[in-house]
C-alpha cells in the first residue's frame, strides 16, 4: 500500500486540510465582523475565539487517540482527514469494520490489499453524506419554519432552546452510567466515570461561585474548560487510587 | 437585490459545503483513478448498506437535532468539520452562556459561529500536526498514565456542562434524565446507542417543556 505514503495524497488530502481551515477562517472574520455591528466589543469577540479554542485542546487530544487507531488501517493522512473532518471515530471504525470483517472477512490488524482500504474509504464516505446534501437543500426552509415559531413566542423560544440541550444532556449524563463492555470481562459500571461527572460538575459550580464572590468576570469563558481538565486531571488521580 | 444577513449567510454556506461535498468524494476517487483500484460492486454494496442503514438515519436526526442548536453560520461549518457533540455543540453553547445571549438570536447565532470557527481551525491543526508527527505521538497518546484522562472526556465535559442547564431548568430536566439513567442502566449494550438517544432525549425534554410551559410551571 505504497499509496498511503505517496506526494499525491498528502496533496489531495493537504488540500481538503485547507479548505477546511480557510472556510472556518472565513467564518470566523465575517461572523466578528457581524459581532462588531451587533454591538458586542472587541474584547468580547476575542475572548470567545480564545476560550473556544482552549476549550477545543483537550478533546482534539481525544481525536489524535482515534487517528492513532485508524492510522494502523488507512496511513496517518488519510485518517487525519477523516477524523478533521464530518464523521468521529465512532462512526469511521465501524465503518471500515463492516468493509474489512463484513466483506472481506479478515480484522483490521491483519494484513490488508489496496483493494480492501479502498473500498474501505468508498464505504467510509458515503456512509455518512446525509447532513451534506440535507442541509444544502433543506435547512433555509427549515430555520424559516423555526424563525416563525421564535417569532410566535419569544419567552417559549428560549425555553425550547434550553430544552434542546437538556435533552442532549440527559443522553450523555445516562450515558456515563452505562455499564462498560469490555472483551472477556463482566460489564461494570464506571465508578470513575461518574466521579470524573460529579467532580466536573462540583468544579464548575466552585468557578461559579468565585466569580460572584469575586467578579472574576475574565473566568466565564474559560470555566467550562477548566473544569473539564481539571476533572481529566482528577481522573488520573482517581484511576491510580485504583478507581475504575 | 441586496440579500439579508440570514439569507446571505445561507447562500454562502451552501456554496461552501457542497464545495466540502466534492472534495470529500474526490479524495476516494482520486485515489482509485492514480491506483485503478476501484471497489467493485460485489465489495462495495454489502459495506455501504451494513453501514448506511445505521449511519443515515442517525446523520440525518443529528441535522434536525444539531442545526437549532447551532444556529445558520455554525451549522454550515460544523457538519463539514464534524465532531458535534464532543466539540462543536458544547463549544457554541459555552460561549453564547459565557456572553448571556439568548440561543436562537441573531447574536446567538453569530457568537455560535465565531466559537464553532475558532474550534474548528484549533482542531484541525492539532490534527495535521497530530498525523504528520503520529511516530512521536503514538507512546504520549497510548500512555497508559494519561488513558484514564482521555476516556473520560466525555463525563468531564457532560459534567460541567450538564450541571449549569440541570439547575436552570430542572423541572424540564427531570423526565429525560430518569428516563435516560433508567434506559441505560438497564438496558443490554446500550453503551452504544448514545447517538440514538440524543434525539430521543431531545424529543421527551422538548414535551416535557412544552407542557410546563402551557401550565405556567416555567418562564
Amino acid at each position: 500500500m505504497a499509496f498511503l505514503n505517496s506526494w499525491w495524497l498528502y496533496v489531495i488530502i493537504g488540500i481538503v486540510f485547507v479548505y477546511v481551515l480557510l472556510q472556518s477562517t472565513v467564518f470566523l472574520f465575517k461572523a466578528r465582523k457581524k459581532a462588531r455591528a451587533l454591538g458586542f466589543t472587541n474584547q468580547q469577540i476575542n475572548k470567545t475565539t480564545t476560550s473556544s479554542m482552549i476549550f477545543s485542546i483537550a478533546p482534539s487530544f481525544a481525536i489524535l487517540i482515534g487517528l492513532v487507531a485508524l492510522s494502523k488501517v488507512f496511513g496517518p493522512m488519510i485518517a487525519g482527514m477523516r477524523l478533521g473532518t464530518l464523521g468521529a471515530v465512532t462512526y469511521e471504525l465501524p465503518a471500515a469494520i463492516n468493509v474489512i470483517s463484513g466483506v472481506f472477512n479478515l480484522q483490521i490488524g491483519d494484513v490488508l490489499t489496496s483493494e480492501m482500504i479502498i473500498t474501505a474509504l468508498w464505504v467510509m464516505t458515503f456512509g455518512c453524506i446525509p447532513p451534506l446534501l440535507i442541509i444544502p437543500l433543506f435547512f433555509k426552509k427549515m430555520n424559516l419554519g423555526l424563525d416563525k415559531i421564535k417569532k410566535k413566542d419569544s419567552t417559549w423560544n428560549a425555553v425550547m432552546m434550553d430544552a434542546l440541550f437538556l435533552g442532549m444532556i440527559s443522553a450523555f449524563v445516562g450515558y456515563v452510567l452505562a455499564p462498560k463492555v469490555i472483551e472477556g470481562e463482566t460489564p461494570y459500571i464506571s465508578i470513575l466515570a461518574i466521579l470524573v461527572l460529579v467532580s466536573s460538575a462540583i468544579l464548575i459550580m466552585i468557578f461559579g461561585t468565585l466569580m460572584k464572590k469575586f467578579k472574576w468576570d475574565w473566568l466565564k469563558n474559560y470555566a467550562l474548560p477548566l473544569s473539564m481538565i481539571s476533572a481529566m486531571a482528577l481522573a488520573i488521580l482517581f484511576a491510580s487510587l485504583g478507581v475504575r | 437585490m441586496k440579500r439579508t444577513y440570514q439569507n446571505q449567510l445561507h447562500f454562502e454556506g451552501r456554496i461552501w459545503m457542497l464545495g466540502a461535498l466534492f472534495l470529500f468524494i474526490s479524495v476516494p476517487l482520486t485515489i482509485s483513478i492514480i491506483t485503478g483500484e476501484w471497489p467493485s460492486f460485489r465489495n462495495f454494496f454489502p459495506g455501504f448498506i451494513a453501514t448506511a442503514v445505521i449511519f443515515w438515519p442517525v446523520t440525518t436526526i443529528e441535522v434536525f437535532t444539531f442545526t437549532p442548536m447551532l444556529g445558520t453560520g455554525s451549522s454550515y461549518l460544523a457538519f463539514v468539520t464534524g465532531n458535534l457533540t464532543n466539540l462543536k455543540v458544547p463549544a457554541a453553547l459555552n460561549a453564547q452562556d459565557a456572553l448571556n445571549v439568548t440561543k436562537g438570536t441573531e447574536e446567538g447565532d453569530v457568537i455560535a459561529t465565531i466559537a464553532v470557527a475558532s474550534s474548528s481551525i484549533m482542531t484541525t491543526l492539532i490534527i495535521i500536526i497530530g498525523a504528520v508527527l503520529i511516530i512521536p505521538l503514538t507512546p504520549f497518546l497510548e500512555s497508559e498514565i494519561l488513558k484514564p484522562a482521555f476516556d473520560n472526556i466525555i463525563p468531564a465535559l457532560f459534567g460541567a456542562l450538564g450541571i449549569v442547564y440541570i439547575m436552570k431548568r430542572w423541572q424540564v430536566a427531570i423526565i429525560p434524565l430518569i428516563f435516560m439513567i433508567i434506559f441505560f442502566l438497564f438496558v443490554p449494550g446500550s453503551g452504544g446507542l448514545v447517538g440514538i438517544m440524543v434525539p430521543v432525549g431531545v424529543a421527551i425534554s422538548l414535551v416535557s417543556a412544552r407542557f410546563l410551559y402551557k401550565k405556567g410551571k416555567i418562564r
